[in-house]
């Protein structure tokens, strides 16, 4: 069927989501937070290179490592699921399927960001 | 999901080629995107060959040459000639410009012609930009006030008016809106740089009262926040404007209200 709305009536569209400021800070606090300790990690995989299990375990029951580890995987994983966002928003038209896609984009944001503290206190506390 | 592939109707077949008369030395050859929606062919690419020592130096002076001398179905829109009307915007040797502005002498070996990208097209070069010309109506690109109207004129300081430097020149030829990938998935939704160019030079503008509102209007994921700083925006205006900019600074201004 013709779409008999007027051009303005098509560009209004369900108006104003009134949010997206939000997301673009967060996205920015996150990515500023990342850079410090994305190279934290490098420098811990670099010193612990060839390591074995216990001093990779040691060496992770220090509280500032294990602290560090934590921030990384709750900053990593939430710029990750608000950058999947925007990129499903881009490129995924069909509304049901975007739903969709936005839905599984959150649990398994989840999902990865619960099993990484998991194993990151599993072994830092682990025995 | 996007789409990425020309539907098959869509797809551009080898058309008819012009050749020059006999004895041009100085010829080029113009390879032209031609569409008609008066049969149901596909589109096509028409070539011209134009003898440039009978012919100005600008790729406009060349189309209309081939329109008055060699083809006169060819259809595109021309106004001014000197690049302030915005009418003659198309892409040319795969960038959106102004083809009154481009000279020919810019383009190496056969110049490419089409119409603006990712836009329905009306006829060959000419695109249909009613919901371009839509969403520029929405942004209201007027001034708006609420407090009492003045003896004479709304007053402005000589700082606060050289704001509107770099924004007011806009032509609205639309080569930056229909350069941006985002415009391309989503110009629905999304404002476009254009739009928001001209949107910013009002909420600059220190006579004007409805800034909040104007900021209330924009805040939303899909009219103001699909501009990923792409930039091909900036590089295509063929005014030298910088919609890039102007969209990060009214995303400062989204970020300085809530904090």
């Amino acid at each position: 069927m013709a779409d008999m709305r007027t051009p303005l009536s098509r560009v209004i569209g369900l108006g104003s989501a009134k949010s997206g400021a939000h997301h673009f800070w967060l996205q920015r606090v996150t990515a500023a937070a990342n850079v410090p300790l994305a190279l934290f990690l490098i420098a811990s995989l670099v010193a612990l290179s060839g390591a074995d299990y216990l001093t990779v375990r040691t060496y992770l029951g220090h509280p500032l490592a294990v602290i560090a580890l934590l921030a990384l995987i709750l900053s990593g994983v939430w710029h990750m699921r608000l950058g999947m966002q925007v990129i499903i928003e881009d490129y995924v038209i069909a509304e049901g399927l975007k739903t969709l896609s936005l839905l599984l984009n959150i649990f398994f944001s989840a999902a990865i960001g619960i099993a990484c503290i998991y194993a990151a206190l599993k072994i830092g506390f682990g025995s | 999901m996007v789409q990425l592939t020309l539907p098959k109707n869509s797809t551009v077949t080898e058309g008819e080629t012009f050749k020059a008369a006999p004895g041009a030395k100085n010829v080029r050859r113009f390879r032209v995107y031609r569409w008609s929606p008066d049969d149901t062919a596909n589109p096509r690419i028409d070539t011209y060959e134009v003898d440039l020592d009978q012919c100005g130096p600008m790729v406009l002076d060349a189309l209309i040459k081939i329109k008055n001398e060699t083809d006169q179905t060819l259809t595109f829109r021309r106004s001014c000639r000197e690049g302030i009307c915005g009418s003659c915007a198309m892409n040319i040797d795969g960038e959106n410009t102004l083809a009154c502005t481009k000279g020919i002498g810019e383009v190496k070996g056969d110049v490419r012609i089409y119409p603006l990208p990712h836009m329905p097209v009306i006829k060959d070069l000419v695109p249909d930009l009613t919901n371009f010309y839509a969403q520029h109506a929405f942004i209201e690109p007027w001034l708006q006030t609420k407090s009492a109207e003045p003896e004479k004129e709304w007053r402005q300081s000589h700082d606060d008016r050289e704001k509107l430097d770099g924004l007011y020149e806009c032509i609205l030829c639309a080569c930056c809106s229909t350069s941006c990938p985002s415009y391309w998935w989503n110009g629905d939704r999304y404002l476009g740089p254009a739009a928001l160019l001209q949107a910013y030079r009002w909420l600059i503008d220190s006579r004007d009262e409805a800034t909040g509102e104007r900021l209330d209007a924009l805040e939303d994921p899909f009219r103001l926040y699909r501009c990923h700083t792409i930039m091909n925006c900036t590089r295509a205006c063929p005014k030298g404007l910088n919609p890039a900019k102007a969209i990060a600074e009214i995303k400062k201004m989204m970020v300085e209200r809530q904090s």
